[in-house]
C-alpha cells in the first residue's frame, strides 16, 4: 500500500468521523444558538440513541431493521431531549450556569443508569448484510484503498441529515418560527408565537439528531455508558470552531476536526493527535476570537 | 381597559396607577415626552413587561395574567417603538410572522399573506422577497404595520411610528391608518410624540408625565397648542 493510499484511507475515516461529529454538533449548535443553553447531557442522547439502535436490531430482524433502528433511536432522543427541556432546562431559563450543572448531573443519571441496565461493556449492533463489504481499489495511486460499506453509509446519512435540517430552517413554518425567535425574541412573542414551544421543538430536534449520530456510531464501535462523553467534547469543539447557529460553519469546522484528527493520527498516537487538536483550536480561537460573537450576525438564517 | 397599572424595573418604578381606556372601534394616543413611560406602558399591555400592580383587561376579560403570546392572539396588533422587524427575514416572511396570531388556526390562512395587507400598502408586494433589515425606516414601518394588521385584530397599538420617517411617507402612514380604521372599524392606542399627526387620527388623547397621566379629554374641539404646552417641562 503507497503513503498516498494511506492517506486517503484517513482522509475517508476523517470524512466518516466527521460525519458522526457533524451530526452530535447540529443539535448543541442549534440549542446554543437559539436558547444559550449549553447541554451538557447531549452526549448521552448519542448513548441513548445507540442503545436504543443495539435493543432494536436484538428484536427485530430482517436485512432493513438497521433502518427502522435509525427511527427508534431519533424519536427515542427526541422524547428523552424534550423530558429534559421541560423538566430541567425550561425552570432555569436564562441562568446559564445553573442549567449547566444541571443537565451535567442529568448526563451522570443517564450514564449511571445505562450501567446498572446494560452493564460496563459495550454492546454492539452488527452492521445489517447490505452493510457488509466495501469498496477496494486496485488502481492507480489510489490503489490498495478500502472503503467499507459501513462508512460510506455513514457519511450518505450524514449528508441526508444535513440537507434536511438546512431545508427544515430555510422552508418550513416552524423553521421560520424558529429563525424569527432567534432574530428576536420578543417582538416573535408580541407576534403571537409561543417561543417556549420553539425552543422546546428545536432542543428536541437536536437531541433526536444526536440520537441518530449514537445510532450510526453503534455500527462501528461498541455502545457503552461513557461513548457520549468521549465525543461530546469534540462535538463542542466542532462548535467553538464552526461558529454557533451557523449549519455551514459547523459542516466545515466537522470536517476540519474530523481530518486533523485522523489525519494526525497518521504521524502520531491518538492521545498526542488529541494534543495537536486542541492546540489547533486554542490557535484559531487566538486568530478568531469572534467565533463566539459572530453569531449574532451571521446566525442560523443564514445557514 | 387599564385599570390601576403600576409597572417597574427593578428598584425604580416607572408607572403609577395608570387608568387607560379605550372604547371598541375608537383611536386614542397617548403623548408624553421622551422618558416618561409611555413604551414601558404599551410594553405592559402587550405582556412584554410585568405589572407589578392592577388589571390589564381586553374585551371584559382580565389577561394580565397570561403570557405575552396569548394576549396578541385575542386580537392585538403591535407595532413597537423601532420597528421590530426581522432583519434576515424576507418581507413576505416577516408579514407571515404576523400570522402566529392565529395561533395555528385556519389552515389556508396559515401559508400566505391575505391580499388586504397589500392593497394598504401596495409597495410591500414588490418588496416581498427582499430581506427586511435592508428597507429604509420608511418601508420598515409600513411592513410593521402591515404585519400587525395580517390578522384583522381589534386593536391596532402604534408605538411612535414617525419617529425617523420622511414626511411623505407619513402621509401615506397617517392616510392608511384612517383607512383601515374606517373599513375595519379596529381600536387604535396610538404613542406619538408629533401632534398633528396624533390629531389627525385620534379621537380622544391621555397626557402622561413622569410616569402619571396628568390630563385627558376629546381632541375634537381641543387645540393641539394647548396640550403641546403640556409636553413641554
Ligand atoms: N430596560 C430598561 N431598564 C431600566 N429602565 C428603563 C428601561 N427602559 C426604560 N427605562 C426607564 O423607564 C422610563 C420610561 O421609559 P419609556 O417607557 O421608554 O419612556 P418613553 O417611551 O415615554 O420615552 C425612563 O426613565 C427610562 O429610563
Ligand atoms: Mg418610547
Amino acid at each position: 500500500m503507497g503513503e498516498s493510499a494511506v492517506i486517503a484511507g484517513q482522509v475517508f475515516n476523517g470524512i466518516s468521523v466527521a460525519s458522526i461529529l457533524l451530526l452530535a454538533a447540529l443539535g448543541l449548535a442549534l440549542s446554543f444558538g437559539l436558547m444559550d443553553v449549553i447541554n451538557m447531557a447531549h452526549g448521552e442522547m448519542l448513548m441513548v440513541g445507540g442503545y436504543l439502535s443495539y435493543l432494536t436490531c436484538k428484536f427485530v430482524h430482517g436485512p432493513f431493521a438497521f433502518l427502522f433502528a435509525l427511527v427508534v433511536a431519533f424519536v427515542g432522543a427526541c422524547v428523552l431531549g424534550a423530558l429534559v427541556e421541560v423538566s430541567v432546562v425550561r425552570s432555569l431559563y436564562g441562568r446559564p450556569l445553573d442549567t449547566l450543572l444541571a443537565t451535567w448531573g442529568v448526563s451522570l443519571i443517564l450514564q449511571q443508569g445505562a450501567r446498572s441496565i446494560f452493564g460496563a461493556i459495550g454492546d454492539e449492533v452488527t452492521a445489517p448484510q447490505w452493510l457488509n463489504g466495501s469498496i477496494a481499489l486496485h488502481h492507480g495511486f489510489l490503489s490498495g484503498v478500502n472503503l467499507p460499506y459501513v462508512r460510506i453509509f455513514i457519511i450518505l446519512l450524514a449528508a441526508v441529515v444535513l440537507v434536511g435540517v438546512a431545508v427544515f430552517i430555510a422552508r418550513s413554518r416552524w423553521g421560520m418560527l424558529l429563525r424569527a425567535v432567534h432574530q428576536d425574541r420578543e417582538m416573535a412573542e408580541a407576534l403571537g408565537v409561543n417561543t417556549r414551544m420553539v425552543d422546546l421543538v428545536v432542543f428536541a430536534l437536536g437531541t433526536g439528531v444526536a440520537g441518530l449520530a449514537g445510532s450510526a456510531l453503534a455500527l462501528i464501535a461498541p455502545v457503552t455508558p461513557t461513548v457520549g462523553q468521549s465525543y461530546i467534547v469534540y462535538a463542542f469543539l466542532v462548535v467553538i470552531v464552526g461558529g454557533l447557529g451557523s449549519v455551514l460553519g459547523i459542516t466545515l469546522a466537522a470536517l476540519l476536526i474530523g481530518l486533523f484528527s485522523a489525519g494526525a493520527q497518521i504521524f502520531t498516537s491518538v492521545s498526542l493527535a488529541d494534543v495537536f487538536l486542541l492546540l489547533m483550536v486554542v490557535a484559531f480561537i487566538q486568530f478568531r476570537p469572534k467565533g463566539i460573537i459572530v453569531r449574532r450576525s451571521r446566525a442560523i438564517e443564514e445557514t | 381597559m387599564l385599570e390601576g397599572v403600576c409597572a417597574a424595573y427593578g428598584e425604580s418604578q416607572v408607572l403609577y396607577d395608570i387608568h387607560l381606556h379605550i372604547e371598541s372601534g375608537e383611536a386614542v394616543t397617548l403623548l408624553g415626552r421622551n422618558g416618561v413611560g409611555k413604551t414601558t406602558l404599551l410594553r405592559t399591555i402587550v405582556g412584554l413587561h410585568p405589572a407589578s400592580r392592577g388589571k390589564v383587561c381586553f374585551d371584559n376579560e382580565e389577561i394580565s395574567k397570561l403570557p405575552a403570546y396569548e394576549r396578541v392572539r385575542k386580537g392585538i396588533g403591535y407595532v413597537p417603538q423601532g420597528r421590530g422587524i426581522f432583519p434576515h427575514l424576507t418581507v413576505e416572511e416577516n408579514l407571515r410572522m404576523g400570522l402566529a396570531a392565529l395561533g395555528g388556526r385556519g389552515k389556508s390562512a396559515r401559508h400566505s399573506v391575505p391580499d388586504h395587507v397589500y392593497e394598504l400598502f401596495p409597495a410591500l408586494r414588490q418588496m416581498r422577497r427582499r430581506k427586511g433589515g435592508v428597507l429604509s425606516g420608511g418601508e420598515q414601518q409600513q411592513l410593521a404595520i402591515g404585519r400587525a394588521l395580517v390578522t384583522r385584530p381589534k386593536l391596532l397599538i402604534l408605538d411612535e411610528p414617525t419617529e425617523g420617517i420622511q414626511p411623505s411617507i407619513v402621509q401615506q402612514i397617517e392616510q392608511a391608518i384612517n383607512d383601515i380604521r374606517a373599513e375595519l372599524r379596529i381600536a387604535v392606542l396610538l404613542v406619538e410624540q408629533y401632534l398633528d399627526f396624533a390629531w389627525a387620527i385620534a379621537d380622544r388623547f391621555y397626557v402622561m408625565r413622569a410616569g402619571r397621566v396628568v390630563d385627558q379629554g376629546k381632541t375634537k374641539g381641543r387645540d393641539a397648542e394647548t396640550v403641546a404646552h403640556l409636553l413641554k417641562v
